[in-house]
C-alpha cells in the first residue's frame, strides 16, 4: 500500500453529515474488475452540480477531504477508498467513520483522522473562507496543524496501523510470517469445512 | 473468573495469535464471495503469486449483477455480464465452489449460507459484503470486509482484528400482532442512530428476541450495519440447533447430535458484562417506515413526515432537511397520504420463506393498484422452489405482482431493476441512501406486509387496510 508520513496540502469542506459509501461511489461503479480509474466515479451523483465544492476551481488539487460525522458508513465497498484516492486525496478528516471504510481506509494508505466535531467545524470554517489554506496531517507524530493559525490537534491512531502507515506494510504478507500458527491452528480446529459437502458442479454430494 | 459474551466466546477461539503492539489475526472459518468485491482481491493473488489457502472454507455466489428476467435471457449490459464470467473463471483457477446464475443452490449470498447449513454456530464467517452480519442470526461471529480483506483470507484464511466493545440490545416484551421483525430492526436502527454501533458488535437479547423465527433473527442481524455495528449475535438456542439440524449440509451428517451439543455453548454467560446496553419494549413498536435517506429516519407507519425544525440546530437538522429534499416530502404529511410508484419485496433482509409468506397473505384476492409495478424476488433458488411448492407465486400473480428470479435485484440495482428518477418505493430492503435504488430514485424501508399492503393500495398502508 502507499507509505506516507506527513502531508502536506490544502483541503476541502464537504459539509455533510453520514456521507454514506453509496455517496462516496454508487453502485453503478462497482461492476468494474479493475482497481483503478474509480476517482471519475467519486461523488458522481453530486459532481453534476456546478456548485459542489469539488466543482470549485479553488479547491482542484486539494488532498484532504474534511467531512461531516458517520462519514463512509453503509456499504463494505472499497472502492470508496479507491475513488478517494484515484481523485487525489491522501486524508479524510471527520469526528466519527463507518468501521469498514475506516479498515478499508488503513488497507490502501488513506490517512483517517478523527477529531472532535468543534475541530472538525472549525477546519472547515477556515478552508471555507480561504481555500488555499496549508494544513498538515502528521501521521508520524499523530497531529493534525494547521500552521497560518498556529493550531495543532493530536488524533488517535493505534501504533500498528501508524506503523503500518509510514513503512506501507503489506498485511498479507505481515501475516503470512505466522504460517506456522496458521497450521497449528488448522490442526487443532474441529469446525466443519465444506470438503465433500458439493460436487464438481457445485451440487449437493 | 467472570463470564465471557458470547462476542468474546468466538473471539477467543478464532484468535491464531497476538503480541502487544500488533494486531491480532483472526481464523476465518467460511468466506463467502460474490462477483462484485472480489475480481480486485483475486488478481491481487496473481500478482502475488499467491494461491487460495483454504478453498474448502471458500463458497461464491453470483448474486448482485444478476438480472432476474426468466432463466436464459442474456445479461444484457457487458460490465455486469464481465463480473459474472470473471467469477466463474476466478472461482475455477483457485477450485473454490461457485454457484452461477441459475444454478439450483444459487442466490444472495446471506440467504444461502443458513439454507444450506454452511453457516453454524461458533463459526467465524467473512464476506465483501456489509449485511454479512446476517449470519450472527446463528450464533457465529460474522461480518463485512472490504476488497484488501478478501484478497487477506484467500491468501492467509485469517484477519488482522481488533476486539470490539459489546452492545447489548435488549428487547423484552411481546410484538404485537402485526408487527414483523422488520419493524424492530428498523426500531432497533432507529434508537441506535446511524453510528451507534461503530465499534461494537451487537447482541440481540431479551425475550422478544428469543420468540422470533430464525429467519426473524436473520432479518434483525442483517440489519446491525445500519446501525455502524459490524456484527450482530444471537445466542443459540433450540430455535437455532431444530433450524439447523434440517438444513442439507448438516441433516446427514453422521456427527449431528455432537455438533448440536457443542453449539449450546455459544451463549453469553449468564453472568457476562457488556459495554454497553440498551433496552427497548417489544409493545411499544408499531409498523414503520422510513421517511429520509438513512436507515435510522423511520417513523410509525401510522405517523407523519416529522419537522426538521424539531431537531437540535446541527448536522442532524441539516441532513434531515436534505433528506426531505431529496424526497420529496413535506413535514407533517401523513406517511400513509404517500403514494408510491414500485414495490420490491425481496433483499437479504426479507427475501425468505417466512417473508414471502407474509406478503402473500395479504396480497391474496386482491389486486395491486393501477399505475405501481409490484416485484417480488426470492432470495434464492431454494426459496422460490419451495415458494412455489406452497402456491405462493400464483398468489401474487394473480394479483398483479411480478414473480422474479433470485438476485439482489432492486436492493441496490446492479442488475436492470431499478428506480427512475423521482420515482417512489416501499422496498423490503435494508438502505434508503440517496440514489441507492437507481439515481434520484426515493426508497422507503418496510416490511413484507406493508409492502405487499403498499402495493395493493398504491400509498403506504397497514395489511388491516386491506384484510
Amino acid at each position: 500500500m502507499l507509505a506516507v508520513s506527513v502531508l502536506e496540502g490544502r483541503a476541502v469542506p464537504l459539509r455533510r453529515a453520514e456521507v454514506d459509501t453509496d455517496q462516496i461511489i454508487p453502485s453503478e461503479w462497482l461492476k468494474r474488475v479493475e482497481r483503478s480509474g474509480f476517482g471519475r466515479g467519486l461523488f458522481s451523483e453530486w459532481r453534476d452540480d456546478p456548485s459542489f465544492v469539488l466543482n470549485q476551481p479553488s479547491y482542484q488539487g486539494a488532498t484532504i477531504l474534511v467531512a461531516g460525522p458517520h462519514f463512509g458508513i453503509g456499504s463494505s465497498r472499497e472502492h470508496a477508498v479507491w475513488a478517494l484516492l484515484d481523485y487525489g486525496f491522501r486524508a479524510v478528516i471527520a469526528p466519527s467513520f463507518g468501521d469498514i471504510f475506516r479498515t478499508n481506509a488503513g488497507k490502501q494508505g488513506l490517512v483517517i483522522v478523527a477529531l472532535a466535531d468543534a475541530d472538525t467545524d472549525q477546519l472547515a470554517d477556515w478552508i471555507t473562507e480561504q481555500p488555499d489554506l496549508t494544513v498538515v496531517v502528521d501521521v508520524e507524530r499523530g497531529h493534525v496543524e494547521v500552521p497560518a493559525h498556529g493550531w495543532q490537534r493530536d488524533f488517535a491512531m493505534d501504533e500498528w496501523t501508524r506503523q503500518r502507515l509510514i513503512h506501507g506494510w503489506d498485511d498479507v504478507g505481515l501475516a503470512l510470517r505466522h504460517a506456522d500458527a496458521i497450521d497449528a491452528f488448522e490442526g487443532s480446529s474441529t469446525t466443519p469445512s465444506l470438503a465433500g459437502l458439493f460436487d464438481a458442479s457445485g451440487h449437493l454430494a | 473468573m467472570a463470564g465471557r459474551t458470547l462476542y468474546d466466546k468466538l473471539y477467543d477461539e478464532h484468535l491464531v495469535w497476538s503480541t502487544p503492539g500488533e494486531t491480532p489475526l483472526l481464523y476465518v472459518d467460511l468466506h463467502l464471495v460474490h462477483e462484485v468485491t472480489s475480481p480486485q482481491a483475486f488478481d491481487g493473488l496473481r500478482i502475488a503469486g499467491r494461491r487460495v489457502r483454504r478453498p474448502d472454507r471458500t463458497l461464491a455466489t453470483a448474486d448482485h449483477n444478476v438480472p432476474t428476467d426468466p432463466p436464459g435471457t442474456p445479461v444484457a449490459d457487458p460490465i455486469s455480464r464481465r463480473q459474472l464470467d470473471v467469477l466463474d473463471e476466478n472461482c475455477h483457477q483457485f477450485g473454490i465452489t461457485v454457484f452461477p446464475r441459475g444454478h439450483e443452490n444459487q442466490g444472495i449470498v446471506h440467504v444461502i449460507g443458513p439454507e444450506l447449513g454452511v453457516t453454524q454456530p461458533g463459526m467465524t464467517i467473512v464476506c465483501g459484503d456489509s449485511h454479512t452480519s446476517t449470519h450472527g442470526a446463528v450464533g457465529a461471529l460474522a461480518f463485512g470486509i472490504g476488497t484488501s480483506e478478501v484478497e487477506h483470507v484467500l491468501a492467509t484464511q485469517t484477519l488482522p482484528q481488533e476486539r470490539a466493545r459489546t452492545l447489548a440490545v435488549t428487547v423484552e416484551g411481546e410484538l404485537r400482532a402485526g408487527v414483523s421483525a422488520k419493524d424492530l430492526a428498523l426500531s432497533i436502527v432507529a434508537a441506535l442512530g446511524t453510528g451507534g454501533g461503530i465499534g461494537s458488535v451487537l447482541e440481540f437479547r431479551g425475550s422478544a428476541i428469543r420468540a422470533l423465527s430464525m429467519e426473524g433473527r436473520m432479518t434483525v442481524c442483517n440489519m446491525s450495519i445500519e446501525a455502524g455495528a459490524r456484527a450482530g449475535l444471537v445466542a443459540v438456542d433450540e430455535t437455532t440447533i431444530d433450524y439447523l439440524l434440517s438444513r442439507p449440509a448438516i441433516a446427514h451428517r453422521a456427527d449431528r447430535d455432537d455438533l448440536a451439543a457443542r453449539w449450546r455453548g455459544y451463549v453469553s454467560d449468564d453472568d457476562a458484562a457488556f459495554d454497553r446496553e440498551i433496552v427497548l419494549d417489544a409493545a411499544q413498536i408499531s409498523p414503520s417506515v422510513t421517511w429520509g435517506t438513512n436507515p435510522a429516519q423511520v417513523v410509525a407507519l401510522a405517523g407523519a413526515v416529522p419537522d426538521p425544525e424539531a431537531l437540535p440546530a446541527g448536522p442532524e437538522r441539516d441532513a434531515a432537511h436534505r433528506a426531505l429534499r431529496y424526497m420529496g416530502l413535506e413535514p407533517g404529511t401523513p406517511m400513509r397520504d404517500i403514494p408510491v410508484d414500485v414495490v420490491f419485496i425481496g433483499s437479504c433482509t426479507n427475501s425468505r420463506l417466512e417473508d414471502l409468506r407474509a406478503a402473500a397473505v395479504v396480497a391474496a384476492g386482491h389486486q395491486v393498484a393501477d399505475g405501481v409495478r409490484a416485484l417480488v424476488v426470492p432470495g434464492s433458488h431454494r426459496v422460490k422452489r419451495d415458494a412455489e411448492a406452497e402456491g405462493l407465486d400464483r398468489v401474487f400473480t394473480a394479483a398483479g405482482f411480478e414473480w422474479r428470479e433470485p438476485g439482489c435485484s432492486m436492493c441496490l440495482g446492479m442488475n436492470p431493476d431499478q428506480l427512475a428518477p423521482g420515482q417512489r418505493s416501499a422496498s423490503t430492503s435494508n438502505r434508503n441512501f440517496e440514489g441507492r435504488q437507481g439515481r434520484g430514485g426515493r426508497t422507503h424501508l418496510v416490511s413484507p406486509a406493508v409492502a405487499a399492503a403498499t402495493a395493493l393500495v398504491g400509498r403506504f398502508a397497514d395489511p388491516q387496510e386491506v384484510a
